[in-house]
């Protein structure tokens, strides 16, 4: 797979098994000589480090501006209040209040008040570990308890991708902000379910949301065996792939109870990972493609 | 005395809205003749709902405010500009005027609710 690829592996339901396809696949093409980057984006309760054990070299603080009002020049105009689109500041009466939480750091208030008299201030929200785990790259997010701004630290984490590598993508579960942050820059996206009534119904929330941001993506099936048949109907329907099954085997549970990676520790299923790899290569081949083909017919 | 009352509806026999932020209207009451005036909350829908809703019935000039439950940000704001805030407060409006004038009612210095309660109310 020549060039970089950014694959994010997402799913609406939590608990499917993101990280489990997201480690183990880093592993596998890791292996296989291919430069791999693992991020975890999962910034509320980061754990691909639980299975990659990286070696962390690496570790900064990520902060964001809010105002803070000096009351002594503020003539309470009200311009602050005015321009800002989330309630994070109010001049009420001779008050100017702030809300940090609600703040989303575009500076305006700071940037139009005639006095000067707001001062971006520094707000830590969250951290940044960078490390290798063997020969995978490793970088993982991590969000300060308390505080809600998970896409701009997600935005943080993936300044880090790097060019010419396989990125993948760990993503947060759901289909709000934070898994749009993840999702969006990525070139497929792989939605990691099980085969339940729970699994589904969440998988075609996910499916809304990376169809609505026009991404290409496929469908993984883990646990697969348990449950019925309906997300296979679904994807046949709806004639989604389906990239990779990896089947409910009690030692697969086993090995992740124990935060052992299943490659590692299960040789027979190295195979299920690399025909994920394969299968994102080839994806990765069509839409090199279809984007020639665009940029040919655009010349032409 | 001017006081806002949240309210389900748009007269003083409405139920009282138990939401500050998220009430669907406001009742703005002279206590003394009982004259007043109903307006559609704005903030209703959308972020920053209490502090919008804080900062209409301030534009309103009201003394007091009588509402079921406040969170932070709306009694922040409030409490910035010495709106005195009664939460837990049910019935209809003209009978919460009533329990206020004669004095039932007790000013909080605190949220009764955390953020975003009104959204699954």
């Amino acid at each position: 797979m020549p060039k970089d690829f950014v694959v994010s592996v997402a799913s609406g339901k939590g608990g499917t098994g993101k990280t489990t396809v997201a480690v183990n696949l880093a592993q596998v093409v890791s292996e296989s000589g291919r430069k791999v980057q693992y991020l975890d984006c999962d910034v509320e309760e980061p754990n691909g480090h639980i299975f990659l054990r990286p070696e962390i070299t690496a570790k900064r603080q990520v902060t964001l501006d809010v105002p803070q009002v000096d009351l002594g020049k503020c003539t309470a105009c009200g311009l602050c209040g005015e321009i800002c689109q989330f309630g994070a500041i109010l001049c009420i009466k001779e008050n100017v209040l702030v809300f940090e939480e609600l703040c989303h750091s575009c500076c305006g208030c700071v940037r139009i008040c005639p006095e000067s008299a707001i001062i971006a201030k520094s707000l830590e929200i969250g951290t940044i570990d960078c490390g290798k785990a063997g020969e995978i790259d490793f970088v993982s997010g991590r969000l300060r308890i308390g505080h809600v701004r998970s896409p701009a630290l997600i935005r943080e984490v993936k300044k880090h991708i790097r060019q010419d590598w396989l990125v993948i993508l760990d993503v947060p579960p759901g289909t709000s902000c934070p898994v749009v942050e993840a999702v969006k820059d990525a070139d497929f996206v792989l939605l990691v379910t099980e085969p339940t009534p729970f699994g589904l119904h969440d998988l075609k929330l996910a499916v809304e949301l990376v169809r609505q941001l026009n991404l290409p993506f496929a469908i993984a099936i883990n646990r697969d065996g348990i449950g019925n048949r309906d997300v296979e109907k679904y994807c046949r329907a709806q004639t989604i792939d389906i990239a990779f099954r990896l089947p409910d085997d009690r030692r697969i549970a086993e090995a992740y109870s124990s935060g052992q990676m299943i490659v590692d520790v299960l040789d027979n299923y190295r195979q299920n990972f690399l025909s994920v790899y394969n299968y994102l290569e080839r994806a990765k081949a069509r839409l090199d493609e279809a984007r020639c083909n665009r940029f040919r017919r655009m010349n032409y | 005395m001017r006081i806002a009352v949240t309210s389900t509806g748009k007269s003083l026999d409405s139920e009282i809205d138990q939401r500050f932020g998220r009430a669907a209207f406001f009742l703005f009451v002279d206590a003394e003749t009982m004259e007043f005036v109903a307006v559609e909350n704005e903030n209703a829908a959308g972020g920053a709902a209490g502090i919008g809703a804080a900062k209409c019935v301030i534009d309103e000039g009201v003394e007091a405010v009588l509402t079921g439950n406040c969170g932070p940000n709306a009694e922040r704001t409030l409490s910035a500009t010495g709106v005195k805030l009664y939460t837990g407060v049910t019935g209809t409006v003209a009978q919460a005027v009533e329990m206020l004038k004669s004095g039932k009612l007790t000013a909080t210095g605190t949220p009764n609710v955390k953020a975003h309660f009104g959204m699954d109310n």
